[in-house]
Protein backbone atom coordinates (compact mmCIF):
# COMPACT_ATOMS: atom_id res chain seq x y z
CA UNK A 1 0.00 0.00 0.00
CA UNK A 2 1.60 3.08 -1.29
CA UNK A 3 0.79 6.64 0.78
CA UNK A 4 -2.04 7.28 -1.86
CA UNK A 5 -3.58 4.25 -1.28
CA UNK A 6 -3.48 5.06 2.17
CA UNK A 7 -5.02 8.46 1.81
CA UNK A 8 -7.92 6.95 0.23
CA UNK A 9 -8.70 4.18 2.35
CA UNK A 10 -8.71 6.59 5.69
CA UNK A 11 -10.26 9.41 3.83
CA UNK A 12 -7.98 12.10 4.85
CA UNK A 13 -8.74 14.24 1.96
CA UNK A 14 -12.00 15.11 3.79
CA UNK A 15 -9.99 17.33 6.49
CA UNK A 16 -11.31 20.41 7.20
CA UNK A 17 -7.83 21.99 8.83
CA UNK A 18 -10.41 22.45 11.60
CA UNK A 19 -7.56 21.87 14.01
CA UNK A 20 -10.01 20.29 16.45
CA UNK A 21 -7.48 17.01 16.66
CA UNK A 22 -4.27 19.56 17.34
CA UNK A 23 -6.47 21.29 19.86
CA UNK A 24 -7.57 17.98 22.06
CA UNK A 25 -4.24 15.96 21.15
CA UNK A 26 -2.24 14.89 24.46
CA UNK A 27 1.13 14.76 22.57
CA UNK A 28 0.58 18.45 20.61
CA UNK A 29 0.31 19.94 24.03
CA UNK A 30 3.34 19.43 24.84
CA UNK A 31 5.50 18.92 21.54
CA UNK A 32 4.68 21.78 19.70
CA UNK A 33 6.57 19.66 17.06
CA UNK A 34 3.40 17.71 16.84
CA UNK A 35 -0.12 18.20 15.21
CA UNK A 36 -2.40 15.72 13.65
CA UNK A 37 -3.98 18.16 11.37
CA UNK A 38 -0.41 18.91 9.70
CA UNK A 39 0.71 15.32 9.79
CA UNK A 40 -2.30 15.20 7.14
CA UNK A 41 -1.90 18.42 5.51
CA UNK A 42 2.07 17.19 4.75
CA UNK A 43 0.53 13.42 3.81
CA UNK A 44 -1.51 15.32 1.00
CA UNK A 45 1.10 17.17 -0.26
CA UNK A 46 3.84 14.91 0.30
CA UNK A 47 5.00 14.35 -3.37
CA UNK A 48 8.72 14.01 -2.47
CA UNK A 49 7.81 11.30 0.03
CA UNK A 50 9.39 13.09 2.79
CA UNK A 51 6.43 11.98 5.53
CA UNK A 52 7.93 8.38 6.18
CA UNK A 53 11.03 9.86 7.55
CA UNK A 54 9.30 12.35 9.57
CA UNK A 55 10.47 11.53 13.39
CA UNK A 56 7.10 13.15 14.68
CA UNK A 57 5.50 9.92 12.82
CA UNK A 58 6.20 7.78 15.78
CA UNK A 59 4.61 10.34 18.28
CA UNK A 60 1.29 9.67 18.13
CA UNK A 61 -0.25 7.90 20.81
CA UNK A 62 -3.19 6.23 18.93
CA UNK A 63 -5.51 7.42 21.62
CA UNK A 64 -8.16 7.89 19.25
CA UNK A 65 -8.78 11.52 20.91
CA UNK A 66 -8.22 13.42 17.69
CA UNK A 67 -10.78 10.78 15.80
CA UNK A 68 -13.35 11.09 18.36
CA UNK A 69 -14.09 14.83 17.52
CA UNK A 70 -13.21 15.00 14.03
CA UNK A 71 -16.33 16.60 12.30
CA UNK A 72 -15.02 14.70 8.95
CA UNK A 73 -14.57 11.27 10.62
CA UNK A 74 -11.23 10.75 9.41
CA UNK A 75 -9.33 7.60 11.07
CA UNK A 76 -6.23 9.50 11.89
CA UNK A 77 -5.02 6.74 14.08
CA UNK A 78 -5.47 3.94 11.48
CA UNK A 79 -3.74 6.41 8.84
CA UNK A 80 -0.73 6.33 11.65
CA UNK A 81 -0.98 2.57 11.61
CA UNK A 82 -0.40 2.51 8.07
CA UNK A 83 1.71 5.22 7.15
CA UNK A 84 4.16 3.59 10.03
CA UNK A 85 3.82 0.26 7.91
CA UNK A 86 4.50 2.09 4.98
CA UNK A 87 8.07 3.84 6.85
CA UNK A 88 8.74 0.60 8.84
CA UNK A 89 9.12 -1.15 5.24
CA UNK A 90 11.81 1.26 4.67
CA UNK A 91 13.62 0.88 7.82
CA UNK A 92 12.43 3.70 9.87
CA UNK A 93 11.41 3.21 13.24
CA UNK A 94 10.45 5.27 16.34
CA UNK A 95 12.52 5.34 19.52
CA UNK A 96 12.38 2.40 21.60
CA UNK A 97 11.41 2.39 24.77
CA UNK A 98 13.59 0.27 27.02
CA UNK A 99 15.75 0.05 24.06
CA UNK A 100 13.57 -2.10 22.29
CA UNK A 101 13.50 -5.07 24.57
CA UNK A 102 9.58 -5.64 24.55
CA UNK A 103 9.51 -5.25 21.00
CA UNK A 104 12.16 -7.66 20.14
CA UNK A 105 10.63 -10.32 22.70
CA UNK A 106 7.72 -10.03 20.86
CA UNK A 107 9.19 -10.54 17.76
CA UNK A 108 10.94 -13.86 19.53
CA UNK A 109 7.58 -15.06 20.19
CA UNK A 110 6.77 -15.09 16.30
CA UNK A 111 9.49 -17.95 15.55
CA UNK A 112 7.85 -20.91 14.82
CA UNK A 113 9.47 -23.29 16.73
CA UNK A 114 9.31 -21.78 20.01
CA UNK A 115 7.87 -23.88 23.48
CA UNK A 116 7.37 -21.19 26.28
CA UNK A 117 7.30 -21.27 29.90
CA UNK A 118 4.87 -19.15 30.16
CA UNK A 119 2.46 -20.49 33.33
CA UNK A 120 4.60 -20.93 36.18
CA UNK A 121 3.11 -18.13 38.61
CA UNK A 122 -0.67 -19.86 38.76
CA UNK A 123 -0.97 -21.00 41.99
CA UNK A 124 -3.94 -21.03 43.92
CA UNK A 125 -5.79 -20.88 40.69
CA UNK A 126 -7.79 -23.04 39.42
CA UNK A 127 -7.51 -24.29 35.19
CA UNK A 128 -8.71 -26.63 33.21
CA UNK A 129 -7.84 -28.83 30.12
CA UNK A 130 -10.94 -28.39 28.24
CA UNK A 131 -13.19 -25.47 28.27
CA UNK A 132 -15.37 -23.39 26.42
CA UNK A 133 -13.59 -20.02 28.11
CA UNK A 134 -10.28 -18.77 27.29
CA UNK A 135 -8.22 -16.99 29.50
CA UNK A 136 -5.85 -14.48 27.20
CA UNK A 137 -3.17 -13.90 29.41
CA UNK A 138 -1.29 -11.43 27.54
CA UNK A 139 2.63 -10.15 28.06
CA UNK A 140 2.42 -10.40 31.58
CA UNK A 141 5.37 -12.89 32.29
CA UNK A 142 7.57 -11.12 30.17
CA UNK A 143 6.43 -7.57 32.00
CA UNK A 144 7.02 -8.95 35.62
CA UNK A 145 10.72 -8.78 35.62
CA UNK A 146 11.19 -5.69 33.88
CA UNK A 147 8.65 -4.28 35.89
CA UNK A 148 9.54 -5.27 39.18
CA UNK A 149 11.62 -2.34 40.07
CA UNK A 150 8.35 -0.12 40.13
CA UNK A 151 6.64 -2.34 42.04
CA UNK A 152 3.83 -3.25 39.05
CA UNK A 153 2.91 -6.97 38.71
CA UNK A 154 1.04 -7.52 35.75
CA UNK A 155 1.23 -11.22 36.62
CA UNK A 156 -0.90 -10.68 39.91
CA UNK A 157 -3.66 -9.27 37.86
CA UNK A 158 -3.59 -12.32 35.31
CA UNK A 159 -4.00 -14.85 38.78
CA UNK A 160 -6.51 -12.46 40.17
CA UNK A 161 -8.05 -12.54 37.26
CA UNK A 162 -8.38 -16.24 36.74
CA UNK A 163 -9.49 -16.52 40.46
CA UNK A 164 -12.30 -13.92 39.87
CA UNK A 165 -13.42 -16.24 36.81
CA UNK A 166 -12.78 -19.25 39.56
CA UNK A 167 -15.62 -17.29 41.64
CA UNK A 168 -17.69 -17.12 39.18
CA UNK A 169 -17.45 -20.72 38.59
CA UNK A 170 -15.77 -20.78 35.54
CA UNK A 171 -12.27 -22.64 35.31
CA UNK A 172 -10.60 -21.07 32.06
CA UNK A 173 -8.48 -23.05 29.64
CA UNK A 174 -4.89 -21.32 28.97
CA UNK A 175 -2.72 -21.99 26.14
CA UNK A 176 0.67 -22.32 27.61
CA UNK A 177 2.34 -21.52 24.35
CA UNK A 178 0.21 -18.34 23.63
CA UNK A 179 2.30 -15.94 21.07
CA UNK A 180 1.93 -12.48 21.50
CA UNK A 181 -1.36 -10.37 20.24
CA UNK A 182 1.20 -8.49 17.93
CA UNK A 183 -0.72 -5.22 19.24
CA UNK A 184 2.47 -3.44 19.92
CA UNK A 185 4.31 -5.07 16.37
CA UNK A 186 0.52 -3.49 14.67
CA UNK A 187 1.08 -0.32 15.54
CA UNK A 188 4.53 0.00 15.17
CA UNK A 189 4.01 -0.86 11.06
CA UNK A 190 5.41 -4.61 11.69
CA UNK A 191 2.61 -6.01 9.90
CA UNK A 192 4.11 -9.10 8.87
CA UNK A 193 5.60 -10.05 12.46
CA UNK A 194 1.82 -9.24 13.42
CA UNK A 195 0.12 -11.78 10.55
CA UNK A 196 2.48 -14.53 12.01
CA UNK A 197 1.71 -13.98 15.22
CA UNK A 198 -2.10 -13.51 14.72
CA UNK A 199 -1.71 -17.04 12.20
CA UNK A 200 -0.55 -18.73 15.11
CA UNK A 201 -3.08 -17.54 18.11
CA UNK A 202 -5.54 -18.01 15.42
CA UNK A 203 -4.66 -21.91 15.18
CA UNK A 204 -3.94 -22.55 18.55
CA UNK A 205 -7.09 -21.51 19.81
CA UNK A 206 -8.94 -23.32 16.97
CA UNK A 207 -7.08 -26.57 18.25
CA UNK A 208 -8.07 -25.31 21.70
CA UNK A 209 -11.94 -25.57 21.02
CA UNK A 210 -12.31 -22.26 23.03
CA UNK A 211 -15.92 -20.53 22.17
CA UNK A 212 -15.38 -17.38 24.17
CA UNK A 213 -11.77 -15.27 25.05
CA UNK A 214 -11.97 -13.38 28.16
CA UNK A 215 -9.06 -10.68 28.25
CA UNK A 216 -7.46 -8.54 31.16
CA UNK A 217 -5.76 -6.36 28.67
CA UNK A 218 -7.67 -3.88 26.54
CA UNK A 219 -4.95 -4.03 23.64
CA UNK A 220 -5.14 -7.55 23.44
CA UNK A 221 -8.11 -7.80 23.51
CA UNK A 222 -8.86 -4.62 20.70
CA UNK A 223 -6.24 -6.69 18.45
CA UNK A 224 -8.85 -9.86 18.59
CA UNK A 225 -11.90 -7.61 18.02
CA UNK A 226 -10.86 -5.72 15.24
CA UNK A 227 -7.77 -6.26 13.97
CA UNK A 228 -7.53 -10.29 13.64
CA UNK A 229 -10.98 -10.64 11.69
CA UNK A 230 -8.79 -8.74 9.07
CA UNK A 231 -6.16 -11.30 8.96
CA UNK A 232 -7.18 -14.65 10.38
CA UNK A 233 -10.40 -16.54 10.86
CA UNK A 234 -11.70 -16.84 14.27
CA UNK A 235 -14.81 -18.68 15.35
CA UNK A 236 -15.05 -17.22 18.94
CA UNK A 237 -15.71 -14.62 20.94
CA UNK A 238 -13.57 -11.83 22.51
CA UNK A 239 -14.66 -10.35 26.00
CA UNK A 240 -12.88 -8.03 28.41
CA UNK A 241 -12.90 -9.08 32.08
CA UNK A 242 -14.62 -6.02 33.16
CA UNK A 243 -17.64 -6.68 30.88
CA UNK A 244 -18.16 -10.29 32.05
CA UNK A 245 -17.95 -9.24 35.44
CA UNK A 246 -20.75 -6.21 35.26
CA UNK A 247 -22.77 -8.97 33.56
CA UNK A 248 -22.26 -11.25 36.77
CA UNK A 249 -22.24 -8.50 39.34
CA UNK A 250 -24.78 -10.76 41.55
CA UNK A 251 -23.08 -13.85 41.53
CA UNK A 252 -19.78 -11.90 42.78
CA UNK A 253 -20.79 -10.77 46.70
CA UNK A 254 -17.78 -7.77 46.77
CA UNK A 255 -17.48 -6.45 50.12
CA UNK A 256 -15.32 -3.90 51.33
CA UNK A 257 -12.03 -4.50 52.57
CA UNK A 258 -11.95 -2.75 56.06
CA UNK A 259 -14.94 -4.67 57.41
CA UNK A 260 -13.02 -8.04 57.43
CA UNK A 261 -9.83 -6.27 59.44
CA UNK A 262 -12.60 -4.78 61.98
CA UNK A 263 -11.56 -1.27 61.16
CA UNK A 264 -13.86 1.68 60.42
CA UNK A 265 -15.52 1.45 57.39
CA UNK A 266 -14.53 4.62 56.10
CA UNK A 267 -15.73 5.43 52.04
CA UNK A 268 -12.65 5.61 49.94
CA UNK A 269 -12.78 7.88 46.91
CA UNK A 270 -11.25 6.50 43.63
CA UNK A 271 -11.13 7.89 40.25
CA UNK A 272 -10.95 6.26 36.85
CA UNK A 273 -8.76 5.98 34.56
CA UNK A 274 -9.93 5.28 30.99
CA UNK A 275 -7.35 3.13 29.10
CA UNK A 276 -7.75 4.27 25.28
CA UNK A 277 -8.29 0.57 23.88
CA UNK A 278 -10.74 0.05 26.39
CA UNK A 279 -12.62 3.71 25.97
CA UNK A 280 -12.60 5.31 22.43
CA UNK A 281 -11.34 2.68 20.57
CA UNK A 282 -14.19 0.13 21.50
CA UNK A 283 -16.50 2.14 23.57
CA UNK A 284 -16.47 0.31 26.79
CA UNK A 285 -17.16 2.95 29.60
CA UNK A 286 -19.80 1.67 31.80
CA UNK A 287 -19.13 -1.95 32.76
CA UNK A 288 -15.72 -1.02 34.68
CA UNK A 289 -17.57 2.04 36.56
CA UNK A 290 -20.95 -0.58 37.40
CA UNK A 291 -17.76 -2.98 39.07
CA UNK A 292 -16.77 -0.26 40.65
CA UNK A 293 -19.34 1.24 42.18
CA UNK A 294 -21.07 -2.09 43.05
CA UNK A 295 -18.37 -2.17 45.95
CA UNK A 296 -19.47 -1.25 48.92
CA UNK A 297 -17.22 1.43 50.55
CA UNK A 298 -15.91 3.05 47.89
CA UNK A 299 -16.98 5.79 45.76
CA UNK A 300 -16.04 6.54 42.35
CA UNK A 301 -15.27 10.17 41.54
CA UNK A 302 -14.85 11.53 38.11
CA UNK A 303 -11.78 13.56 36.73
CA UNK A 304 -12.13 16.21 35.05
CA UNK A 305 -11.48 14.24 31.40
CA UNK A 306 -13.30 10.81 32.00
CA UNK A 307 -14.80 8.75 29.92
CA UNK A 308 -14.69 9.75 26.23
CA UNK A 309 -12.62 12.75 27.11
CA UNK A 310 -10.12 10.64 28.91
CA UNK A 311 -6.50 11.50 28.63
CA UNK A 312 -3.90 9.16 27.27
CA UNK A 313 -1.31 7.53 29.49
CA UNK A 314 1.36 9.19 27.64
CA UNK A 315 3.32 6.55 25.77
CA UNK A 316 2.00 3.43 23.40
CA UNK A 317 3.45 0.35 21.77
CA UNK A 318 6.98 0.90 23.58
CA UNK A 319 7.69 3.95 21.10
CA UNK A 320 9.14 7.48 21.64
CA UNK A 321 8.42 7.87 25.42
CA UNK A 322 10.18 11.14 26.14
CA UNK A 323 9.57 14.03 28.42
CA UNK A 324 6.48 14.86 26.72
CA UNK A 325 5.15 11.01 27.62
CA UNK A 326 5.91 12.02 31.24
CA UNK A 327 4.65 15.29 31.38
CA UNK A 328 1.30 13.89 29.70
CA UNK A 329 1.26 11.59 33.04
CA UNK A 330 2.20 14.41 35.23
CA UNK A 331 -0.63 16.24 34.24
CA UNK A 332 -2.98 13.54 34.48
CA UNK A 333 -1.87 12.32 38.03
CA UNK A 334 -2.05 15.79 38.85
CA UNK A 335 -6.21 15.85 37.08
CA UNK A 336 -6.34 12.39 39.41
CA UNK A 337 -5.17 13.94 42.57
CA UNK A 338 -7.61 16.91 42.08
CA UNK A 339 -10.64 14.89 42.44
CA UNK A 340 -9.60 13.73 46.14
CA UNK A 341 -9.22 10.17 45.51
CA UNK A 342 -6.37 8.12 46.88
CA UNK A 343 -6.79 5.52 44.60
CA UNK A 344 -6.21 5.60 40.44
CA UNK A 345 -8.27 2.66 39.17
CA UNK A 346 -7.30 1.45 35.48
CA UNK A 347 -8.01 -1.88 33.38
CA UNK A 348 -5.09 -1.66 31.31
CA UNK A 349 -1.50 -2.99 32.38
CA UNK A 350 0.44 -0.34 30.52
CA UNK A 351 -1.05 2.51 32.05
CA UNK A 352 -0.07 1.11 35.44
CA UNK A 353 2.92 1.14 34.57
CA UNK A 354 3.55 4.00 32.76
CA UNK A 355 1.87 6.50 35.68
CA UNK A 356 3.75 4.28 38.45
CA UNK A 357 7.04 4.69 35.80
CA UNK A 358 6.13 8.84 36.37
CA UNK A 359 5.69 9.30 40.06
CA UNK A 360 9.33 6.97 40.51
CA UNK A 361 10.87 9.43 37.76
CA UNK A 362 9.48 12.74 38.84
CA UNK A 363 8.97 11.93 42.74
CA UNK A 364 11.87 14.04 43.42
CA UNK A 365 10.54 16.42 41.70
CA UNK A 366 7.04 17.09 42.24
CA UNK A 367 6.52 14.68 45.65
CA UNK A 368 3.36 14.22 46.62
CA UNK A 369 1.30 16.57 44.11
CA UNK A 370 1.59 13.63 41.66
CA UNK A 371 2.20 10.49 44.25
CA UNK A 372 -0.87 8.11 44.50
CA UNK A 373 -2.15 4.71 44.85
CA UNK A 374 -2.60 3.30 40.97
CA UNK A 375 -4.19 -0.34 41.34
CA UNK A 376 -5.58 -2.36 38.15
CA UNK A 377 -9.35 -2.38 38.30
CA UNK A 378 -9.13 -6.36 38.85
CA UNK A 379 -7.03 -6.12 41.66
CA UNK A 380 -9.20 -4.10 43.64
CA UNK A 381 -12.24 -6.32 42.49
CA UNK A 382 -10.67 -9.17 44.26
CA UNK A 383 -9.43 -7.15 46.76
CA UNK A 384 -13.16 -6.81 47.75
CA UNK A 385 -13.86 -10.52 47.76
CA UNK A 386 -11.32 -12.10 49.51
CA UNK A 387 -13.39 -11.40 52.44
CA UNK A 388 -15.77 -14.07 51.82
CA UNK A 389 -13.00 -16.30 52.93
CA UNK B 1 25.71 -34.58 7.96
CA UNK B 2 28.34 -32.49 9.67
CA UNK B 3 28.18 -32.23 13.60
CA UNK B 4 26.18 -29.00 14.75
CA UNK B 5 28.40 -26.13 15.58
CA UNK B 6 26.53 -23.93 18.09
CA UNK B 7 27.18 -19.92 17.42
CA UNK B 8 27.89 -18.15 20.96
CA UNK B 9 27.85 -14.61 21.12
CA UNK B 10 29.85 -13.52 24.13
CA UNK B 11 29.90 -9.94 25.62
CA UNK B 12 33.42 -9.10 27.04
CA UNK B 13 34.31 -6.21 29.36
CA UNK B 14 36.97 -4.19 27.58
CA UNK B 15 39.52 -3.71 31.20
CA UNK B 16 39.31 -7.85 31.94
CA UNK B 17 37.62 -10.69 30.20
CA UNK B 18 38.57 -9.03 26.28
CA UNK B 19 42.13 -9.01 27.81
CA UNK B 20 41.49 -12.59 28.96
CA UNK B 21 40.82 -13.40 25.55
CA UNK B 22 43.27 -11.81 23.98
CA UNK B 23 45.90 -13.23 26.44
CA UNK B 24 44.81 -16.66 25.51
CA UNK B 25 45.44 -16.13 22.16
CA UNK B 26 49.13 -15.13 22.73
CA UNK B 27 49.68 -17.13 25.04
CA UNK B 28 48.32 -19.87 22.41
CA UNK B 29 45.79 -21.44 24.70
CA UNK B 30 43.52 -23.78 22.20
CA UNK B 31 39.47 -23.06 22.54
CA UNK B 32 36.72 -23.66 19.73
CA UNK B 33 36.71 -21.22 16.94
CA UNK B 34 32.62 -20.88 18.03
CA UNK B 35 32.18 -17.86 19.77
CA UNK B 36 32.16 -14.76 18.52
CA UNK B 37 33.34 -12.23 20.61
CA UNK B 38 31.55 -8.58 21.04
CA UNK B 39 34.05 -5.61 23.12
CA UNK B 40 31.80 -3.32 25.53
CA UNK B 41 33.62 -1.30 27.56
CA UNK B 42 32.26 -2.35 30.95
CA UNK B 43 29.34 -5.75 31.27
CA UNK B 44 27.30 -3.23 32.99
CA UNK B 45 26.53 -1.74 29.76
CA UNK B 46 25.12 -4.58 28.15
CA UNK B 47 21.57 -4.14 27.86
CA UNK B 48 19.36 -7.02 27.71
CA UNK B 49 18.13 -6.02 24.28
CA UNK B 50 21.81 -6.80 23.05
CA UNK B 51 20.88 -10.41 24.33
CA UNK B 52 17.35 -10.79 23.18
CA UNK B 53 19.23 -9.39 19.56
CA UNK B 54 21.85 -12.10 19.52
CA UNK B 55 18.86 -14.71 19.77
CA UNK B 56 17.00 -13.06 17.59
CA UNK B 57 20.02 -13.20 15.32
CA UNK B 58 20.46 -16.45 15.50
CA UNK B 59 22.58 -17.42 18.47
CA UNK B 60 22.60 -20.25 20.07
CA UNK B 61 24.03 -19.25 23.03
CA UNK B 62 24.93 -15.87 25.09
CA UNK B 63 28.00 -15.23 27.20
CA UNK B 64 28.13 -11.90 29.27
CA UNK B 65 31.26 -11.40 31.13
CA UNK B 66 33.78 -8.90 32.56
CA UNK B 67 35.33 -7.91 35.59
CA UNK B 68 35.27 -9.76 38.87
CA UNK B 69 33.45 -6.91 41.48
CA UNK B 70 36.19 -5.56 42.85
CA UNK B 71 38.09 -4.91 39.76
CA UNK B 72 35.65 -2.68 37.67
CA UNK B 73 37.10 0.31 36.34
CA UNK B 74 33.51 2.26 36.63
CA UNK B 75 33.18 1.14 40.36
CA UNK B 76 29.97 -0.88 40.34
CA UNK B 77 29.53 -2.12 36.77
CA UNK B 78 29.65 -6.07 37.72
CA UNK B 79 26.48 -5.32 40.03
CA UNK B 80 24.73 -3.73 37.40
CA UNK B 81 25.55 -6.60 35.60
CA UNK B 82 24.10 -8.80 37.48
CA UNK B 83 20.85 -6.86 38.23
CA UNK B 84 20.23 -7.00 34.64
CA UNK B 85 20.79 -10.70 34.37
CA UNK B 86 18.60 -11.76 36.77
CA UNK B 87 15.92 -9.92 34.41
CA UNK B 88 17.27 -11.81 31.50
CA UNK B 89 17.32 -14.64 32.80
CA UNK B 90 13.42 -14.69 33.57
CA UNK B 91 12.42 -13.27 29.93
CA UNK B 92 15.05 -15.86 28.29
CA UNK B 93 13.62 -18.94 30.49
CA UNK B 94 9.99 -17.60 29.49
CA UNK B 95 10.75 -17.66 26.58
CA UNK B 96 11.18 -21.20 26.24
CA UNK B 97 15.12 -21.49 26.28
CA UNK B 98 17.36 -23.62 28.39
CA UNK B 99 19.50 -22.07 30.90
CA UNK B 100 22.34 -23.41 29.03
CA UNK B 101 22.14 -20.97 27.09
CA UNK B 102 22.82 -17.58 28.69
CA UNK B 103 25.89 -17.72 30.88
CA UNK B 104 27.21 -15.32 33.67
CA UNK B 105 31.32 -14.97 34.09
CA UNK B 106 33.20 -12.84 36.09
CA UNK B 107 36.74 -13.90 34.14
CA UNK B 108 39.37 -11.43 35.23
CA UNK B 109 42.47 -10.12 32.70
CA UNK B 110 45.03 -13.01 34.31
CA UNK B 111 42.41 -15.86 33.64
CA UNK B 112 43.12 -16.47 30.05
CA UNK B 113 42.74 -20.29 30.83
CA UNK B 114 39.48 -19.95 32.54
CA UNK B 115 38.04 -17.85 29.55
CA UNK B 116 39.28 -20.78 27.19
CA UNK B 117 37.57 -23.12 29.54
CA UNK B 118 34.18 -21.58 29.86
CA UNK B 119 34.26 -21.47 25.86
CA UNK B 120 34.88 -24.97 25.73
CA UNK B 121 32.37 -25.82 28.49
CA UNK B 122 29.75 -23.95 26.94
CA UNK B 123 30.28 -25.51 23.18
CA UNK B 124 29.98 -28.80 24.95
CA UNK B 125 27.02 -28.08 26.18
CA UNK B 126 24.75 -26.56 23.29
CA UNK B 127 25.99 -29.15 21.02
CA UNK B 128 24.06 -31.65 23.57
CA UNK B 129 21.20 -29.53 23.38
CA UNK B 130 21.42 -28.59 19.81
CA UNK B 131 20.01 -25.63 17.62
CA UNK B 132 18.29 -23.01 19.75
CA UNK B 133 14.59 -22.91 18.54
CA UNK B 134 14.22 -19.59 18.02
CA UNK B 135 16.96 -19.65 15.39
CA UNK B 136 14.07 -21.16 12.81
CA UNK B 137 13.67 -19.05 9.73
CA UNK B 138 17.01 -16.95 10.60
CA UNK B 139 19.74 -17.19 7.79
CA UNK B 140 23.03 -17.62 10.33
Amino acid sequence: MNLEDIINKTKTYYCLECGKCTAVCPVSRHNSNFSPRLMLERALMDSEGELIHDRELFSCLTCYACSHLCPSEVDYPVFTQKVRSLASSQGEHGDCAHSGTLLSLMRLMSRPNIKQRRLDWLDGCHTSEKSEILYFVGCAPYFEPIFEDIEVSPVNVARNSIRILNALGIEPMLLPNERCCGHDLLWTGDVETFKKLAQFNAEMIKESGAKKIVFSCPEGYRTFKIDYPQYVKLDCEPVHITELLAQNLSKLSLRPRAKREGSNPEVKKVTYQDPCRLGRHLGIYEPPRELIKAIPGIKLVEMEHSGDESICCGTSVWTNCSSCSKEIRIERLSEAKATGAELMITACPKCQIHFKCAMVDKGAEKGADVKMEVMDLVNLVANAMETQE
Amino acid sequence: MAEFEPKIIAFCCNWCTYAAADIAGTSRIHYPANVRIVRVMCSGTVDPIYILRAFEMGADGVLVAGCHEADCHYLNGPLKCDAMFEKIKKMVNTLGLEGERLRREMIAAAEAPIFAHVIEEMVEQLKKLGPSPLREGVKV
